[in-house]
């Protein structure tokens, strides 16, 4: 099935802004591996993120049918300016209470866009949604226990550590939302229903787990969104992260793995 | 002459010096065992109709948390059907000491259910043997 060229452009940055954005969260969540809080927390979280890269691969594959490069030249070769990831992702991890509530975040986000794609007219990426749904539950369901045990159920200390996070996190989560001008193509080819109806899925979805964690949800009003990365504009933590993922296969690039 | 309070352990793993551990650790205050989070019992089962087994232990603060835990630390390779968790706490059983309970349970081989089977079989072969005997000659 050919797309015109509009389409076709609309959709590849559609698949290069949900892998990136998978890419980059796996890798930093990877950055846990061995030094979670608990052992059982340190497996779960480290096979979350393997899920993640595991997306990622998929969605960069897709591309790779529709003429872009390979996964791993899509991966590792590109610079901070050529990725389309949103700046929630790129965040160093600084503490556990921020990368859960990033986890939290991004993970309805992801949640909803999936299952809106599960009727998508692009059938690729339609199957893909099927085919992801078992996974990204059990990764809401993981991040939800965890919001909820720290904000509700834990100390005053976690408690206010997640408020904390919270109010670094929900600006640059704002950021995954962040209108692109192929929007409204996605929408007309039954493609993808756009950012916008993502948002207000999602803002509808966390309101009342936040609740239940005893979190104060920051006024949408008083919020600047982080937004930017869509465009190629990104934050000065993503640039040492890709150098840092792509050291070892920049150094031989046509070595054979 | 001491290291200045900054000092952190330089490593090639990133991950290490990403963390900035000071190479002067404070002393550690030791804990009373068991102190937060409680253990649970994990049970799993690969195929709907199979009993679950005991595949092993989490620790969690409430059975959602360890249902989360244990979904990765027991199901993340091969097939799952199903996995069940439960406080260790709830499950009640007999101090290793009265293991002498069952101590002389082997030597009552009457009551060993093989007698039965074997008995069974014996009936059917006579009753076989008998219905042939009329039938024939």
């Amino acid at each position: 099935m050919g797309h015109d060229p509009s389409t076709l452009a609309a959709i590849k940055d559609l698949l290069y802004r949900m892998a990136d954005d998978s890419l980059i969260l796996g890798h930093r969540h990877s950055e846990w591996t061995g030094l979670g809080p608990i052992l059982e927390e340190d497996i779960a979280f480290c096979s979350i993120a393997q899920d993640k890269l595991g997306h990622a691969y998929a969605l960069y594959r897709l591309l790779h049918g529709l003429g872009e490069p390979e996964p791993d030249r899509a991966a590792f070769f590109r610079d901070a300016p050529e990725f389309r990831c949103c700046h929630l992702v790129e965040y160093p991890n600084d503490g556990y209470d921020f990368s859960l509530m990033r986890h939290f975040l991004f993970d309805i986000a992801e949640q909803w866009r999936y299952h809106l794609l599960e009727q998508s007219r692009y059938e690729p990426l339609a199957q893909l949604a099927r085919k992801v749904r078992g996974e990204i539950k059990y990764h809401v369901f993981h991040a939800t226990q965890w919001v909820v045990q720290l904000g509700a159920r834990g100390n005053q200390e976690s408690h206010e550590r997640m408020q904390r996070a919270l109010e670094v996190a929900f600006p640059l989560a704002l950021g995954i939302f962040e209108p692109v001008p192929y929007d409204e193509i996605l929408e007309q080819a039954g493609i993808f229903p756009g950012e916008r109806v993502l948002q207000e899925r999602w803002l509808e979805t966390i309101t009342p787990i936040l609740e239940r964690a005893t979190l104060r949800l920051p006024d949408l009003r008083s919020v600047v969104p982080s937004y930017g990365g869509r465009r190629g504009i990104h934050t000065d933590y993503l640039q040492p992260l890709l150098d840092e993922m792509g050291e070892v296969i920049r150094s031989e690039p046509d070595a054979v793995w | 002459m001491s290291a200045p309070q900054t000092a952190v352990i330089r490593s090639l793993d990133p991950r290490i010096t990403r963390l900035q551990i000071p190479e002067q650790l404070p002393e550690f205050q030791p804990k009373p065992p068991l102190d937060e989070w409680e253990p649970y019992e994990v049970f799993w089962k690969e195929k709907p109709g199979d009993q679950p087994i005991h595949v092993g232990t989490v620790h969690a603060p409430n059975a959602e948390m360890a249902l989360a835990f244990a979904k990765e630390n027991y199901c993340r390779r091969g097939r799952t059907a199903a996995i069940w968790v439960v406080r260790t706490a709830d499950i009640f059983t007999f101090s290793p000491d009265d293991a002498d309970m069952f101590a002389t349970v082997p030597e009552k081989t009457y009551r060993e259910p093989d007698a039965y089977k074997v008995a069974q079989k014996l009936l059917r072969f006579k009753r076989q043997h008998a219905a042939g005997e009329s039938h024939g000659t």
